[in-house]
């Protein structure tokens, strides 16, 4: 038995079945879907050309909306939401969007070709923004991290970003019906879809998915999907079933406790942002440059851990901030500290049937400094080199507990034990923050790669202790870039 | 027949040279309907491809087999060398430059097998079980191993004015020094592609995004053993093209070809982005090596200099991107003395080739490079030196290739610039705040950039351009340039409509098409407006001078007593509108179509004895940049970037300030973070925008401001007297190296820290640290 994959394109409710689940929307848009304003420019989810906006109703009924990369979406996924691309744009007229007429008025598209990408990502913003106008150039830059000009330079398209304000959001009259007709397009059980004898289930809560993964224990799952569409669009791998966590509202939990803040592992990276940087405000930078905002929108927490990738930038982010992670699996639910998760290359402590279901982070306390470093090539929408997260807990100016957690530098994100060692009991000194620098080279022997070589690694990663503590002295300036 | 006239235009411009009309495409582009290769409806029963790629570096191919892959579900076709009925050619000036690989491989990412299939997928499922067996031949990968083995792709190549050995052995200083500058990919966001169509009687049609359609034309007929006049090639628009489709898309528009013929379906080859970097080449990379000699004040007196290139597998266009280096290697200066030598070096990698500055930007910044270091090892600020070394009346007019600099104003864009930034007071403020700052520093440069505007290959310096004036008063423009993004388009449709004093909205712009305007050359090295604007002009011109004996008949005047303004003609007093002229001359049987051509004057270039006038002029601009690096981790941030640069009378000044902007931006890509990166066994490991980070959003410089300068105007004959922008403003990239090269120096004072590029955080991180060491 299968469902059909029901959604809306623009405006007009549509049913699909019969393509492989792992079609993806920009597949199918340019073929069956006849839409081909929307372009390929990469199929990784690192140019932005792809980009279409969707919309869906949150818990409380109201609509959301997000952007997201549609060449490493899988079809299925759209189930019940409303998918917007650039020729849902103009007004019934024909008359441009402000979106579109601010891009014309400012010489915003020269080849055109990314421009379609461009245009969504501003529509998302235009229609999402509350803050002060015109928006700052932080926050331009922040909105259109996901999205490569190789014609402009950017700066015509920078000025549409603000000039589409001159005409404020309104509510587009033919987007009156869409709540009513995305709660019609609401199941009464777990979305199961088949084609070609290849399975996808979206079950709604955990215990449908208990279920799920009981039947179908070589499934292979699947919470945002930002990093398994590369498996499919770049080494065309085969999933005969593939089980979605996105629909799990239990995995979208947000919580704090009086020890803990906790986060469903289901939270896209966008929705996790608020309360991880308003209870770690040093966070902000690392969140910003992590991806793009369409892979923020819809990447997950639980998927950036699970994957284990020894390059993602969540690890030692929550390694340095001593987390835990919830376990959930067909036997049953477990805690365990996420620094005995990571066993070998892309090798976790998850037994079959298991998924990471939440992490839990201490709250701060008053005498820990934190900060957390990222160093690539470019700043936005990079893959780390090196990423060093770091956590003192100080008893007057002497190192209590330390938490030195890198990415980029091991098989596994890793605390640096020996740089930690050489720093506790130690007054926290630029000396104690060399000396700890220099251990590095004891606990980490990191690869040469197209990112970065070995011994550029290991240098920065001994240096950033060595910025940490300028940065907790105040001793001097240390960050080109101000991510404001 | 009555007269029907075409509708009326409800905003007319009138008048639009000069003015920043929008892109022709501007609407289509921002709603998604411009259609693009990819986005023409599939024929009934279109198949597409997917090539089987090498795995090695160079070996024979000792067998391969395609029983399996035939045996594929969906497969309709798979084809090797031996399946190409003409020739398994596609190079530009060079033979021997295989579509599918000619019984070796020469580079990871060489085409082999090409497969037709129902769809993609299919066809990438069959490439996996071809069964090959390959020979391992031993690899060249990198530029000091060629250079060690003395492998070219064609024999080195020497530009040389007056007695350098002499000059330098009297010079007062003298510098030897090794400089790098990196590779760096296209990075258009559309990948190469090509939809071919077999036609009745063995004829081809194909879509090609193309720089080039005159020479897929040839290639493809080559390949099919057909004569040109069977095979037409169409291309409406490019998304982006920067050089990297001049000659590469040749190999796909082939590919897809061969297809058609053998399965008698419509076939389209689209490269995913991975393979488009593997497949296709990218800039040149240069290792140069030079002595220079000079004086106490840093004027410059000889250079010795040698670049060597990396070409790849096959020269393409090698030899020019070569010799364009060496034009460019004195940049804005005169030296009495130089002896520049290139080096097209034969590595087992991709075929290097055409981009946006097509050598130009690699001798540029290689002669900045030296310059700033001389200044640093006089002690002398390096704006001064530039400004003492620039050309200037004779005898420091005459260019190392003799080419008389006829209209240097270098130095009036840099005297601008430097008042408008306030250079020396920056100058005070950043070395103030580096003497506060242990960890960041700033650091800054300003400096020109003077690029010779013409093909340096003589015969490719024409253009060809056909105007219809259809009865109803519309206006269908058709040239051999090419639409990538640059707003060639809308330049051309400005000239037109000015010159028949029609609204711009009255001139309708066609795909470009082999089989309207024959014989074209590539939209290339920057003259796409200054060649096709010409031959359009022309052909309206001619057109309007017929309309103009017309309607002086009509009056009894004689024809320069008719003017065309505003949609009018105007004759003895009397105005009609220029549709009615147009439907009278229609009826009084009048030629309403004409071609036009044109080709540059003035050039010569006698390229065996390496002296001439390969420039018809040159283009100026200047950049001024300031930069903060931080000395722990190398990271930086590109601040400020303030340029003035040299459009002459700008044809449409935000098209312009759009390639200016955009070539900047580009250039800063090229010495930054964009690096190409191969692994020990010659495979490129940068080839998707997850490992090739070109510049984003932030990375444009938080005060950025480009302007055209103001004065200009070209002193040649150019299409009113404009001046060509594609390629010049990409190499003021010098200026944001030079700046990142000043605060390397600021982090190590009293010694000269390498900086090379790309200048990543790794690189400017090395180059401080090994000058701290002593190195």
């Amino acid at each position: 038995m299968t469902d059909p994959i029901r959604f809306l394109l623009g405006r007009k409710p549509v049913e699909v079945s019969g393509v492989a689940p792992t079609t993806t929307v920009l597949e199918w848009l340019r073929g069956d879907g006849g839409r081909c304003g929307t372009k390929e420019g990469c199929a990784e989810g690192d140019c932005g050309a792809c980009t279409v906006v969707l919309v869906e109703r949150g818990a409380d009924g109201a609509l959301q909306s997000r952007s997201v990369n549609s060449c490493i979406q899988f079809l299925p996924t759209l189930d019940g939401k409303q998918l917007l691309t650039v020729e849902d744009l103009k007004a019934a007229d024909g008359a441009l969007h402000p979106v579109q007429a601010a891009m014309v008025e400012t010489h915003g598209a020269q080849c055109g070709f990314c421009t379609p990408g461009f245009v969504m990502t501003l529509y998302h913003l235009h229609r999402t923004y509350t803050g002060k106008l015109p928006p700052s150039r932080e926050t331009l830059d922040r909105a259109l991290g996901g999205n490569l000009c190789r014609c402009t330079g950017y700066r015509p398209i920078l000025e549409a970003g603000a000039k589409m304000f001159d005409t404020p959001a309104s509510p587009d009259p033919r987007d009156a019906n869409v709540a009513n007709l995305l709660a019609a397009f609401k199941h009464d059980h777990g979305f199961v879809y088949e084609a070609g004898g290849r399975k996808f289930f979206a079950p709604s809560n955990l215990a449908e998915l208990a279920l799920v993964l009981a039947a179908n224990p070589e499934a292979r799952l699947l919470s945002g999907g930002t990093d398994l569409g590369l498996e499919v669009t770049k080494a065309q791998r085969d999933f005969p079933v593939l089980v979605s966590l996105n629909e799990i509202a239990e995995l979208k939990r947000i919580a704090r406790t009086a020890t803990h803040l906790e986060l469903g592992a289901g939270l896209t990276w966008t929705q996790a942002m608020a309360p991880l940087v308003t209870t770690f405000p040093a966070l902000d930078e690392l969140l910003a440059r992590f991806a793009g905002p369409p892979v923020r929108n819809a990447g997950t927490i639980g998927g950036n851990i699970a994957n284990a990738s020894p390059i993602g930038d969540s690890p030692p982010m929550f390694l340095a901030l001593d987390a835990e992670l919830e376990l959930f699996g067909t036997k049953g639910a477990r805690i365990l500290k996420l620094a005995d998760f990571f066993l070998d290359y892309r090798k976790t402590a998850l037994t079959p049937g298991e998924i990471v279901a939440g992490v839990r982070v201490p709250l701060p306390r008053a005498e820990t400094k934190l900060a957390a470093y990222k160093v690539s090539k470019r700043f936005d929408d990079d893959i780390s080199a090196v990423c060093g997260v770091f956590a003192l807990d100080l008893d007057g100016d002497v190192v209590k507990a330390a938490r030195l957690a890198y990415g980029g530098m091991a098989a596994i994100p890793k605390r640096a034990a020996k740089a930690e060692a050489a720093l506790i009991g130690k007054k926290w000194t630029l000396d104690a923050a060399n000396a700890a620098g220099a251990a590095i080279a004891q606990d980490f022997a990191p690869l040469s790669d197209m990112r970065a070589s070995a011994e550029y690694r290991a240098k920065v990663a001994a240096n950033l202790i060595a910025r940490f503590w300028h940065e907790t002295a105040g001793t001097a300036a240390t960050r080109v870039v101000r991510y404001g | 027949m009555a007269e029907r006239y075409a509708p009326a235009i409800a905003a007319p411009t009138f008048d639009p040279i000069g003015k920043s009309a929008k892109h022709d495409s501007a609407k289509l582009h921002v709603s998604g309907e411009a259609v693009y290769v990819d986005d023409v409806p599939m024929p009934k029963g279109g198949l597409e491809t997917y090539c089987l790629l090498s795995p090695k570096a160079h070996a024979k191919i000792v067998s391969i087999d395609l029983s399996d892959v035939l045996n594929s579900p969906g497969v309709h076709a798979a084809i090797c060398r031996k399946d190409i009925p003409g020739r398994n050619d596609v190079g530009p000036i060079f033979p021997h430059e295989p579509i599918l690989a000619n019984g070796v491989v020469e580079y990871i990412g060489q085409p082999i097998v090409a497969i037709a299939a129902g769809n993609v997928k299919l066809a990438r499922a069959a490439a996996k079980k071809a069964k090959i067996v390959y020979a391992d031949l031993p690899a060249i990968l990198t530029i000091d191993e060629a250079m060690a083995q003395k492998a070219y792709v064609a024999p080195p190549y020497k530009m040389e004015r007056g007695d350098v050995a002499a000059a330098l052995a009297k010079a007062p200083h003298r510098l030897k020094g090794e400089f790098a500058n990196g590779a760096q990919d296209h990075f258009y966001l559309e990948g190469h592609i090509a939809l071919a169509h077999p036609l009745e009687d063995g004829q081809m049609r194909v879509l090609s995004s193309s720089q080039h359609p005159s020479e897929v034309q040839k290639m493809v007929a080559g390949c099919l053993n057909l004569s040109a006049n069977q095979v037409t090639v169409e291309m409406r628009r490019m998304g982006g093209g920067f050089g990297g489709k001049e000659t590469q898309p040749a190999i796909f528009a082939c590919i897809a070809s061969l297809l058609a013929r053998r399965t008698g379906h419509a076939v389209k080859y689209r490269v995913d982005r991975d393979d488009d970097f593997m497949i296709s080449g990218k800039r040149h990379d240069f290792r140069v090596r030079y002595e220079v000699g000079f004086d106490d004040d840093g004027n410059l007196l000889a250079l010795d200099i040698e670049y060597a290139a990396r070409a790849g597998h096959v020269a393409d266009l090698s030899t020019s991107i070569v010799d364009r280096a060496l034009f460019h290697t004195t940049n804005t200066y005169f030296i009495p003395a130089v002896r520049a030598t290139g080096y097209p070096c034969k590595t087992h990698t991709q075929s290097n080739t055409a981009f946006r500055g097509f050598g130009g930007p690699q001798g540029i910044l290689a002669a900045e490079h030296i310059i700033d270091r001389v200044a640093r090892h006089r002690g002398l600020d390096p704006l001064a030196v530039r400004q003492r070394n620039f050309y200037g009346p004779a005898p420091r007019a005459q260019t190392h290739f003799g080419q008389t600099v006829e209209d240097f104003v270098a130095d009036k864009i840099v005297a601008d610039l430097a008042k408008d930034v306030d250079y020396d007071k920056r100058r005070r403020e950043i070395d103030a705040f580096n003497a506060a700052n242990p960890i960041l520093k700033k650091g800054m440069a300003l400096c020109a950039i003077q690029f010779g505007i013409s093909f340096t290959a003589i015969q490719f310096n024409q253009a060809g351009a056909l105007v219809h004036v259809y009865n109803d008063g519309s206006i269908s423009l058709n040239h051999g340039g090419t639409e990538m993004g640059q707003g060639l388009h809308i330049k051309i449709a400005q000239i037109v409509a000015h010159e028949f004093g029609v609204a711009l909205e009255r001139v309708r712009i066609t795909a470009t098409d082999t089989g309207k305007v024959p014989n074209t050359s590539a939209t290339a090295a920057s003259a796409g407006s200054d060649l096709n604007g010409q031959a359009a002009k022309r052909a309206a011109a001619e057109i309007k001078q017929r309309l103009a004996q017309f309607v002086a008949g009509l009056h009894g005047v004689s024809e320069a007593d008719v003017t065309f303004a505003n949609g009018m003609v105007h004759a003895a007093g009397k105005s009609m509108k220029f549709e009615e002229a147009v439907w009278r001359a229609y009826n009084a049987r009048v030629s309403l179509s004409a071609t036009g051509f044109y080709a540059t004057p003035k050039i010569h270039w006698d390229r065996a004895k390496a002296w001439g006038r390969p420039f018809f002029y040159f283009a100026y601009g200047a950049a001024y940049c300031e930069a903060t690096i931080d000395t722990l981790t190398g990271e930086y941030k590109i601040d400020r970037a303030e340029i003035l640069h040299d459009t002459g009378r700008s044809l449409n000044p935000a098209v312009d300030l759009g390639q200016v902007e955009g070539g900047f931006i580009q250039g800063m890509g090229w010495v930054t973070s964009e690096e190409i990166w191969f692994d020990k066994v010659g495979r490129l490991r940068t080839h998707a925008p997850s490992t090739y980070k070109i510049p984003i959003a932030r990375d444009m410089p938080a005060q950025f401001r480009a302007r055209l300068w103001a004065p200009a105007e070209n002193v040649e004959e150019t299409v009113h007297k404009s001046k060509a922008v594609g390629e010049p403003p990409l190499t003021l990239a010098a200026a944001p190296f030079l700046a990142l090269q000043d605060a390397c120096a600021a982090a190590v004072p009293g010694r000269y820290p390498l900086l090379v590029a790309p200048a990543t955080p790794e690189r400017v991180l090395s180059a401080i640290d090994a000058a701290k060491a002593g190195a």
